[in-house]
């Protein structure tokens, strides 16, 4: 479990746009580190890129090195679709399976490749992922109903438990409380406290205090320039990014002079 | 498409103080018009129903037989006796037949085009498959006698040969195989086109939140399809299915051609002269029908009539049951 990402020179293109200009950086596993900037310098391009999910969309293209540990996620044999089973990934609207019951969602992933499990191994693992996410004791009684009949708060750990069931090493969340009110957002910060001692996590998120508050980690990342792609600026230990940053770009960041 | 709630009139139920609006004459016009029309349409529809009703009257009353539970048909002579049962059967069959054929394929069509195939292919092929619907039946009809019925036989014998012990296959294969089942593959070609492009514009509409939610744990594409892309589906494909069981139910010229008409209750599928479907009968017998015969026929189209209304109630009952699951 909980491995260290190791990203050098990463490029990611839409076509002919760079929307991700030449970011290298290690993320600490066991930890969780922050990605901040304003909108539209490539945060959630640069995140999809780290488990293979921007290859669903047409047209994308990426250079440059993604090690998991020692295994590169991007060489010539290995699998998106195994890469994505090791990453997991939240995204910023809960989309648990309308469908589907809650306990069918927590084992969604569970289920994929025509895995079999006897029924007590299903019941144990799903008390233990939504027990993982917090969301047991509220859901407990209701385990047959439609997930998509929670709250947003409680529909987001949902999502959370999904992902964590399928026990990745690294877990990805792409702004995942700014759907959410201040209380659920609360309950998925005290949450992904509990979920670094097991995983290795990774958010995006534009709420600079939830980034002081739950990150080890933070990385700022700034456009190039007008309309071009968005590149690392200063990346480092939370405190620092936050009372003493290095560059001058980051501290009008994080003091709100602009973004 | 039948509601039976009376429109509303009453104005919503008092608006809060010092927020009335003004009601603009744009929005007068076009809530009275839409609902004009929709009343309109209730009343073509009762309209239909009473005329079918009163013109099948005096066949209905000179009726010797059981007009629900026999299947001779022979509305003529001193004692004129005819039944439904029969056609009722053939009816059916044919349609299911031809439904059970068409959608998996109907489905994977529409699978491939929205989520397989590369861009261009896929808008080519959507275009493609939306000039095919607009294809008049007449055709479907020629196409069956002059290409597939030669083909088939072969096929027939076949299935019989290696699945004969299965009754539905059993011999003797006619030949010509002017039977239900080529009726029946030739409905559900007429009807493929309509219900893979109905199936292809819902599938493209699943949300991508979803396929997302599928991949990022580590999904195929196929297990993506089979997570969030048919059961978001579902219900559209159930409509879709439900749109060509309509059409296959009421077309006529395709089956006339093809089939040789008998007015047999069996799953003989591979056998002639076995089965007939109701407007197929109107079809064929209406040029030369007795003033009598007219009203014995009439009174089968109200029957084909009710049917396909149950059809679409079932299906709409069937669409809204998962509700809960899908909103
Ligand atoms: N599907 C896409 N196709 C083309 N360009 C895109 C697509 N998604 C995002 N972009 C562009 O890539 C850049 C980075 O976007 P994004 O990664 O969403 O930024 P952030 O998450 O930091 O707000 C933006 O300029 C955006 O317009
Ligand atoms: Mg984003």
């Amino acid at each position: 479990m909980a491995k260290r990402i190791d990203v050098s020179g990463l490029n990611v293109y839409y076509g002919a746009f760079r929307a991700v200009e030449d970011v290298s950086m290690t993320i600490e596993p066991r930890s969780v580190t922050a990605f901040i900037g304003p909108s539209g310098c490539g945060k959630s391009t640069y995140l999809r890129a780290l488990n293979r999910m921007h290859e669903v969309i047409p047209g994308t293209r990426v250079e440059g090195k993604v090690l998991l540990d020692d295994q590169d996620i991007y060489a010539a044999n290995v699998d998106p679709v195994a890469v994505r089973g090791q990453i997991g990934m939240v995204f910023q609207r809960p989309n648990p399976f309308p469908t589907m019951s809650i306990y069918d969602n927590v084992i969604a992933g569970v289920r994929l490749n025509g895995r079999r499990m006897p029924k007590a191994e299903l019941d144990a693992l799903v008390e233990r992922a939504l027990r993982g996410a917090n969301l047991w004791n509220e859901v407990k009684d209701r385990l047959n109903r439609p997930g998509a009949g929670l709250s947003g708060g409680q529909q987001q750990r949902l999502c959370i438990a999904r992902a964590i069931a399928v026990r990745p090493d690294v877990l990805l969340m792409d702004e995942p409380c700014s759907a959410l009110d201040p209380i659920s957002t609360l309950a998925i910060e005290d949450l992904i406290a509990e979920l670094k001692t097991e995983y290795t996590i990774v958010i995006v998120t534009h709420n600079m205090q939830q980034a002081a508050r739950v990150s080890e980690t933070t990385a700022f990342f700034n456009l190039s320039a007008p309309g071009k792609g968005g590149m690392l600026v200063e990346m480092g230990d939370t405190n620092k990014i936050f009372t003493n940053p290095d560059k001058k770009d980051t501290e009008n960041y994080i003091t709100g002079r602009f973004g | 498409m039948t509601t039976t709630q009376p429109p509303q009139t009453e104005q919503p139920a008092k608006p809060p103080p010092g927020r009335r609006t003004r009601r603009r004459p744009g929005d007068l016009v076009f809530e009275n018009s839409a609902r004009l029309s929709g009343v309109l349409i209730l009343v073509i529809l009762a309209a239909v129903a009473v005329f079918l009703l009163v013109q099948a009257l005096p066949a209905l009353s000179e009726n010797q037989g059981n007009f629900l539970t026999d299947t001779e048909w022979a509305p003529s002579g001193d004692a004129p006796s005819f039944g439904v049962a029969a056609l009722v059967f053939g009816t059916l069959l044919a349609a299911v037949l031809a439904l059970v054929i068409a959608t998996p394929v109907a489905v994977g069509i529409a699978l491939f085009i929205s989520h397989y195939a590369p861009r261009r292919l896929a808008s080519l092929l959507g275009y493609v498959v939306d000039l095919l619907a607009a294809i008049p039946s007449v055709v479907y009809g020629l196409w069956g006698i002059t290409w597939l019925m030669p083909q088939i036989g072969p096929f027939f014998e076949g299935l019989n040969r290696y699945l004969g012990f299965i009754p539905i296959f059993a011999g003797p294969v006619a030949s010509p195989p002017r039977t239900i089942l080529t009726a029946s593959i030739v409905l559900a070609v007429m009807i493929l086109p309509i219900v893979t492009a109905v199936a292809r514009e819902v599938f493209l509409k699943t949300p991508t939140m979803h396929e997302e939610a599928a991949l990022a744990l580590g999904a195929t594409r196929w297990e993506m399809i089979r997570m969030a892309v048919l059961p978001f589906g579902r219900s559209g494909v159930i409509s879709a299915a439900m749109l060509g069981l309509g059409r296959a139910l009421g077309e006529t010229m395709a089956v006339a051609m093809v089939l040789s008409p008998g007015l047999l209750i069996d799953f003989f599928l591979l056998q002639a002269g076995h089965h007939q479907t109701i407007a197929a009968l109107i079809a064929l017998q209406f040029p030369e029908a007795s003033t009598l015969q007219v009203s014995a026929l009439i009174a089968a189209g109200l029957v084909l009539f009710a049917i396909t209304l149950v059809v679409n109630m079932a299906a709409r009952y069937i669409v809204s049951r998962r509700k809960e699951f899908t909103e």
